[in-house]
Order: structure tokens, then C-alpha cells, then sequence
């Protein structure tokens, strides 16, 4: 099991190493940052002395060095625009866009797992059907549309929720977390809903085939046969086994709601690490987008081993390669 | 204990009473560009100097139209070429209650140059500046190294700390709040990265109690979204209201629009200097002997096939004013016999074939996608008018990251651009895009056509060196005159007009400088400025 995690562990470096790799060499492909980020009126001393400021004035293979010897410590570099800590930039972001992806993904599961049972359960009835239609509205509208008509029907018309923006936070465990009240809730409800859309409707679908495929083995026969209640059929012996694909899928999902949620923080003007990432891509701040990419990939690989973790435990007959 | 109904309506409406006096004193902004930082020096960006100057104040200050108007500083002249005299305001005080001195100025100005990791630095600003002399509490010298008649331009962007910040706070402490002590018009209450910066009043503002007891700019950069704020009434302005939603805003009974044409001219640049040009071939792909750019009548009926009034009322939806030269009338070192000319393809043909090529030639335009209002649309439309004027033009769109990387190191041979005179007159653009590039002298910074004529220097080195206004702003007019009149150096297209919107009952007056100033929001009917 150690040998397990320690392999894991080696190939999460090299896998780190080459994002920052590709991100430093892409994004000098891209453009000069000095010219984007320097006022036009500047003239050549004001240039040179930007360029030195910002490590610019040095070649991109010395520049990556020096990258990688401080990323040892620690320190994934100084972004050029705010001037700050290119971590702190985006740690400081970091707990909207958590607090957004979990309430997207708490709707999405809570609500997903049950109508796909269902839909799976009894798929010729009416609402079965029309919980598959909505499904497939959910993750073929884009996001971008359904975020601007939340907004104009819930904020402009109704006036029920705020338009956008994040709500009054407080302080918990050190975080500051905005859903944990209804005055902080209210604004993020939209968002997450717009976020979860396409995450429901790809787990009702997953759920309804899983339990289409599961309610037919002779266990479940054998189950209510022996005489167990409906509900401890449906609530344990069959959700235990539709979990093993969803689990992996909603690791997957995860990773990606916390990543590349930035249509959605866009359009709500949600403080998140997303928005910041797209906006640092625009202005060549190259420290922000290496770091971000780094912490990225580094949150899915820890997801990826959480799931395949998860995976053995939920299933008795899968074990951990090397467990043999 | 219940309440009985009648109790409960009459508590219900004291404490609505009680809300609404401080509800209708907020005032909520969405503005479009996120704010990097609270330092005022550390980095020259538009939205970081909006949210500064309602904290801090500059000694001379400009009104709507760009024109200077006296800030910290009461009044000022030349005493002689070198030497500017600014007399500062008695009785200013900072927000903890200590007096502002020149002291303070001249801290200032020795802190601007030494903010470490700046991506756009303000000593541009105070380099000119070789001595600087508090003569007396409220009384300063500047002395420069040659004639600097446009000192008190440059002095509005260098907004005044206090001494003891200027001398010790570095960026993070301004970015913290703890060094946001300055004379403006309000206090620094809350900022919270990406989103909102807070500011609440300052009641002892020496330009007058200011109108809002708390001022809330948050940061909405998603277009439609700002606007649905607005109509949601989440907030009570907005800026930078996108041209497709002008119209429909104009006819909604809750909010009214507020314009005003701005500083900003778009152009298209041309390379006229080197002699082979990558983008530019004959009709049939291949390379012609000489660069017809560098042939001032083919620059001209570039210029006269393009239908400018039909680009600004289609394209622009009407935020824009055709352009003839480098900024609107009426502002300093403009020329009065500069016009924007109407659309004349014969005319344009006719110059075509004098100059060599009458069956024309073939072009690729390249322009940014996301810098500049309608920016692609605005190219798309050019590109057609020039083909049908017999000069066969592609167009490539690109990021502004890419494209002004690539127009940096002189890889185009046709680019739209824009170009804000923050100077408020005719020397920026002039001695930006016009004149002859010379790396030692700052001259040419963004000529990237490299467009050099020893008349236009002369002018224009002769103008700057003139401290008397109205001199200045006629030889500038000359300038324009000889640059635009008779060579086109480069093709003016229009000036962005911007726009904000407010909730009806707030009245804006728009900003030749695109800055969204909460202290300039007044209750009344809006006073729309483009027009005149």
C-alpha cells in the first residue's frame, strides 16, 4: 500500500513538472507581457526597467530555472500585475470557488442520484420521461445562455435573488465562507445552479442506466424475495452498486466544477480563482497562470487517488495493483 | 408574545422608514475593469487611478471635458521656461485630521520612482522633474531640464500620499488599507480582491461634503450581466454599457443613459517606411517592387474610401464621432480646418491610379478582438470599403496579448489601433504615433509604422518647447495640419464615444477620460454630452 501511494507520489512530480514546462514555454509563445501590461506613453528607459522588474530581461531558459528553484520552496513566483505572491493571488480566491463547486456539486448529486433511480425504476412512466427531456436540455444549453437567463428571470423579473456578486462572509475555522447563511446563500444559489446543471443531468443519465442495468442481477430478486423492505433494496444494496461508475465520475466532475468554473464566475461576478485565471491569461501574467495550473493539476491527481481509494473500498473485489 | 397586526404594520413601517434614509444614500457602481491594486503608484491602470482618485487627490485636476482645474493646488505658472510655480490650498486636511503640507508633494514625488516590481510606473510622470523646492508650507518649484510646458498635465496623475506612507508603506501596506490615508472625497472602508472596493465619506472634504455616505464599486466584467444589474437594480450605474443595449436602455423607463464622446481616437496605422512590406502584394499574390504605404496619395484614398459617418451610426450604433484628426474639436492643439472626410471612392480611385496602381493592390488588415469597442466590426467594415474601392483587403483578428506583441516587434504592415490622449490635447497622439521613433528621446513610442517627417518634428519639437498656451496649441494645429492635412500619416477613424447608465433620478455628466467618479454622481435629469 505504501509502495502504492510513493509511486503515486513520483509519477504526481512528473506529471507537475511538465505542466509548468508547457504553461511557461506556451504562454512566452503567446506574447510579451511588458508590452501589454506597460503604458504606451512609456519610453525605452521605462520599458527596460519594467522588463527588469518583472524577470523578463533575462532568456526564458534562465527565467525557467529560476522558476523551478524557488517552486522547491515554495514560492511559484510574483504575478506582474498585482505584484503579490502569485499563490497568496490565488489562495486568497480559493475558498469562493470551493464553496461554489461544493454547493454545485451537492446539488447535483442530491438531486441527481434520486430522479435517476427513479427514472431507472419506472422508465416508462411520464415523469421518468420528462426527467430524461430535461436531462438532455441540461447539458446541451450552454452555460453561458442559462446563466443570463437565470439572471434576467430570477434577479430582473422576479427581483427573488441578487444578480450578482458574492454574499457577506464569516468567519469559520479560519475561511471565509459566504453559504453558510441564507444572507450569503441567496447569492450563490444561482450560480451553483447554473454551475450543477450540467453535472445533474449527466448523473441523472448515469444513475438511471446503472440502475436499468442492476435492478434486472439476481441479488435484487434475491433481496426482496428474502423479504427486505423496498426502500432498504433500493437504499442500500442497489445504491452501493450504482455508486462504483458514479463515484468515479463525480470525482472527475469535481475536479473540473473547482477548475473551470470560469463561464459561470464570469457572468455572476463571482470572486473566484476561475475568473482570475482567465483574466491573468488575457494580460500574459504568466506567475498566476503557471501557479494556478499547477494547483489544478495537483487537486485532480489528489482526487484521482481519493477515487481509486474509494473505489476498493466500495468494491470488495477490486484491489490496489500493487496489493497483490 | 405575539404581535398584534396592527403593532406589527406600524413596527414593519418604522423600520422601513429607519432603512430607507441610509438605503437612498448608497450609492452601488458595477464597474467593467477588475482593480490590480490600492497603491495609487504602483501600477498605471485606468481602473486602479478611478478608484484612487476618490481617495486621494492630485494638485491639479481635470474636469469632464479634460480641461485642467485647480486640486490640491489653487493655482500655478511658469516663472520662467524651467521653472513651474504651484501654490497649494490652505486648510486641506488628510482623513486623520493632520494637515497637508508640500512636504507631503515632495514625498510623493520621491517615492514614485522607487515602487519596486511596478508593470507601469509613474516616473514617466515625474522624470521631467530635476528639482523639486517646497519654497515655503504651500508654496512649490519644480525645475526641469528643458521647457516642460505641459507639467501640470502630467502632475493629474500622480495622486498626493502622506508623508510618513510615501516615505515607509510599501504596496502591500496600500493594498491592506493601512497607508489609504489621503485628502479626497472619501475613506477607505473595505477591499476584497475581484470584487468590491468600499469607500464611505469624508466629511471634512475641502471641495465640499460629498453627496453618497457610502460608495460601493464592485466589479462586474461580464457585459450583459452589468447591464442585468442595473435593470435589477443591484446597482445604481454602471459604465462601459454595451452598443447593442444602448438603444433598448435609452427607451427603459427606469434608467437613463449618460454620454459623452472621449479622448480615445481609432486609427489605422500604415507602414510607411520600409520599403518591403510583408502584408501588402499585388492582386495576384505576388510581391510589388516598391510599398505603396510610403506614397502619401495612397494613404489619402485609403482615407477617403472609407465611410466613416456609416461605420459610426451602423457599426458603433452611434457611440462614436467620425474623426478627421487626432482628437474631437474643441479640445487644445486640435485644427479648426480638419474635417472627417466623407466617403469618396471615385475620388480614392482616382488618387490610386496617380500614384501608380490603378487596379489597385492587395492588403491584410490586422486588428485586436478584444481591446477597443467593435473593434473587429469596425475592421470587418473597413476592409470592405477597400475592396470595393479596388484595394483587395483580408482581415485578421487576434487577442489584444497576441497582437500588440506582434505589432510591438513591427510584424504588420495595416493595424487598427486606438490611441487615449490622457494629456487632454494633440501633443500625446503626436508625439506618440506620429513622431519620428527615437528610443533616447521617447519620441515614436507607439509609431509602429515608423512614419517620420522632418517637417511634423520640427513643429512639434518647436511646440513643446513653448510654454504659452495658445502658441503651443496653434503650432500643435500646424502639426496635425501637416501630418494628417497633407501626408496622412495616419487614416483617424472616430472617437469611441463612451456611455454609462444610471437608475432615473441620478444624474452623470460622461468623462472625456472614461473615469467613473462617484462625487460627480448627482440626483436630477441626465445632461447628454456627445451630441454638442
Amino acid at each position: 500500500m505504501t509502495v502504492y501511494i510513493l509511486r503515486r507520489l513520483a509519477q504526481t512530480l512528473l506529471v507537475l513538472f511538465v505542466t509548468a514546462l508547457l504553461v511557461f514555454f506556451g504562454l512566452f509563445l503567446v506574447g510579451d507581457p511588458v508590452e501589454i501590461l506597460v503604458n504606451p506613453v512609456a519610453d525605452e528607459t521605462e520599458r527596460a526597467r519594467a522588463s527588469a522588474a518583472l524577470g523578463l530581461d533575462k532568456p526564458i531558459y534562465e527565467q525557467f530555472f529560476i522558476f523551478l528553484k524557488n517552486a522547491i520552496t515554495g514560492n511559484l513566483g510574483t504575478s506582474f500585475v498585482f505584484g503579490r505572491s502569485a499563490l497568496e493571488v490565488i489562495i486568497e480566491r480559493m475558498p469562493a470557488t470551493l464553496e461554489l463547486a461544493f454547493l454545485a456539486m451537492v446539488i447535483a448529486v442530491s438531486l441527481g442520484v434520486p430522479l435517476g433511480i427513479y427514472a431507472g425504476l419506472r422508465p416508462d412512466s411520464i415523469a421518468a420521461k420528462a426527467i430524461m427531456a430535461a436531462s438532455i436540455l441540461g447539458f446541451s444549453l450552454p452555460t453561458f445562455w442559462v446563466g443570463l437567463l437565470l439572471i434576467l428571470v430570477f434577479a430582473v423579473q422576479l427581483g427573488w435573488l441578487p444578480s450578482t456578486g458574492r454574499g457577506p462572509t464569516v468567519d469559520v475555522f479560519g475561511l471565509q465562507l459566504s453559504i453558510v447563511h441564507w444572507e450569503g446563500l441567496k447569492y450563490a444559489l444561482l450560480p451553483a445552479i447554473n454551475l450543477a446543471l450540467f453535472k445533474l443531468s449527466l448523473i441523472i443519465r448515469l444513475a438511471r442506466a446503472q440502475t436499468r442495468e442492476q435492478v434486472l442481477l439476481d441479488y435484487v430478486k434475491f433481496a426482496r424475495a428474502k423479504g427486505l423492505s423496498k426502500a432498504r433494496v433500493i437504499g442500500v444494496h442497489l445504491l452501493k452498486n450504482i455508486l462504483i461508475p458514479l463515484v468515479t465520475v463525480i470525482g472527475l466532475e469535481l475536479g473540473s466544477v473547482i477548475a473551470f468554473a470560469v463561464v459561470t464566475e464570469t457572468i455572476f461576478a463571482w470572486p473566484g480563482m476561475g475568473k482570475l485565471v482567465i483574466d491573468s491569461i488575457f494580460q500574459l501574467d504568466r506567475p498566476v497562470v503557471v501557479a494556478y495550473l499547477l494547483i489544478v493539476v495537483f487537486m485532480f491527481i489528489l482526487i484521482n487517488l481519493a477515487v481509486d481509494l474509494l473505489y476498493s473500498a466500495l468494491d470488495p473485489r477490486v484491489r490496489l495493483a500493487e496489493a497483490k | 408574545m405575539r404581535l398584534s397586526g396592527c403593532l406589527r404594520a406600524v413596527v414593519f413601517s418604522a423600520a422601513l422608514a429607519l432603512a430607507l434614509p441610509a438605503v437612498a444614500q448608497d450609492l452601488v457602481i458595477g464597474l467593467s475593469t477588475p482593480v490590480t491594486s490600492l497603491d495609487p503608484h504602483f501600477h498605471n491602470l485606468s481602473p486602479n487611478n478611478n478608484v484612487a482618485d476618490h481617495m486621494f487627490d492630485k494638485l491639479v485636476h481635470k474636469d469632464a471635458k479634460e480641461q485642467l482645474k485647480p486640486g490640491l493646488a489653487e493655482s500655478w505658472k511658469a516663472i520662467d521656461d524651467t521653472t513651474w510655480e504651484f501654490r497649494l490650498r490652505k486648510g486641506v486636511k488628510w482623513h486623520d485630521g493632520t494637515d497637508f503640507t508640500a512636504d507631503d508633494v515632495l514625498a510623493t514625488l520621491k517615492r514614485i520612482p522607487t515602487v519596486p516590481n511596478s508593470p507601469a510606473s509613474f516616473a514617466t510622470y515625474t522624470r521631467p522633474i530635476k528639482e523639486a523646492i517646497a519654497v515655503d508650507k504651500a508654496t512649490l518649484r519644480f525645475k526641469t531640464e528643458r521647457p516642460h510646458p505641459l507639467m501640470p498635465n502630467d502632475l493629474v496623475a500622480i495622486r498626493i500620499v502622506q508623508k510618513k506612507f510615501a516615505e515607509s508603506a510599501k504596496t502591500e501596506d496600500f493594498n491592506a488599507g493601512r497607508a489609504l490615508v489621503g485628502t479626497g472625497a472619501y475613506k477607505f472602508k473595505e477591499y476584497v480582491a475581484g470584487d468590491r472596493v468600499v469607500l464611505e465619506r469624508n466629511d471634512a472634504f475641502w471641495g465640499g461634503k460629498p453627496a453618497w455616505k457610502t460608495v460601493r464599486m464592485r466589479m462586474i466584467t461580464s457585459a450583459p450581466a452589468r447591464v442585468a444589474a442595473l435593470l435589477a437594480g443591484d446597482v445604481q450605474m454602471i459604465e462601459a454599457v454595451p452598443t447593442a443595449d444602448i438603444a433598448q436602455l435609452t427607451k427603459d423607463s427606469r434608467v437613463s443613459v449618460a454620454s459623452a464622446v472621449s479622448n480615445r481616437v481609432i486609427y489605422l496605422h500604415l507602414d510607411s517606411d520600409r520599403d518591403k512590406t510583408p502584408f501588402v502584394t499585388d492582386k495576384a499574390g505576388k510581391p510589388l517592387e516598391k510599398n505603396p504605404l510610403k506614397d502619401a496619395r495612397v494613404r489619402k484614398a485609403i482615407s477617403l474610401a472609407i465611410d466613416r459617418a456609416a461605420i459610426a451610426s451602423r457599426i458603433m450604433e452611434g457611440q462614436a464621432q467620425p474623426a478627421g484628426q487626432l482628437l474631437p474639436d474643441g479640445f487644445p492643439g486640435t485644427s479648426k480646418t480638419l474635417t472627417a472626410p466623407k466617403i469618396d471612392q471615385d475620388a480614392a480611385r482616382k488618387l490610386l491610379a496617380e500614384a501608380g496602381y490603378p487596379n489597385g493592390f492587395a492588403i491584410t488588415l490586422h486588428t485586436p478582438n478584444n481591446r477597443y469597442i467593435n473593434d473587429e466590426k469596425a475592421a470587418q467594415a473597413v476592409a470592405q470599403f477597400l475592396t470595393r474601392a479596388g484595394i483587395d483587403t483580408k482581415l485578421e483578428a487576434m487577442p489584444s496579448a497576441v497582437f500588440f506583441s506582434r505589432a510591438g516587434k513591427l510584424e504588420f504592415s495595416f493595424f487598427l489601433a486606438g490611441w487615449g490622449a490622457e494629456t487632454g490635447e494633440t501633443s500625446s497622439p503626436l508625439r506618440a504615433l506620429i513622431a519620428t521613433f527615437n528610443s533616447q528621446t521617447g519620441m515614436g513610442t507607439a509609431n509602429r509604422g515608423r512614419f517620420s517627417d522632418a517637417g511634423v518634428d520640427a513643429l512639434l519639437t518647436v511646440a513643446m518647447t513653448n510654454i504659452d498656451d495658445t502658441k503651443r496649441n496653434l503650432m500643435l494645429a500646424a502639426a496635425s495640419d501637416k501630418a494628417i492635412g497633407e501626408l496622412q500619416a495616419i487614416v483617424p477613424l472616430h472617437y469611441e464615444v463612451s456611455s454609462w447608465a444610471l437608475r432615473k433620478g441620478l444624474t452623470y455628466t460622461g468623462r472625456a477620460d472614461q473615469y467613473t467618479y462617484a462625487f460627480e454622481v448627482r440626483p436630477g435629469q441626465p445632461v447628454d454630452t456627445a451630441r454638442r
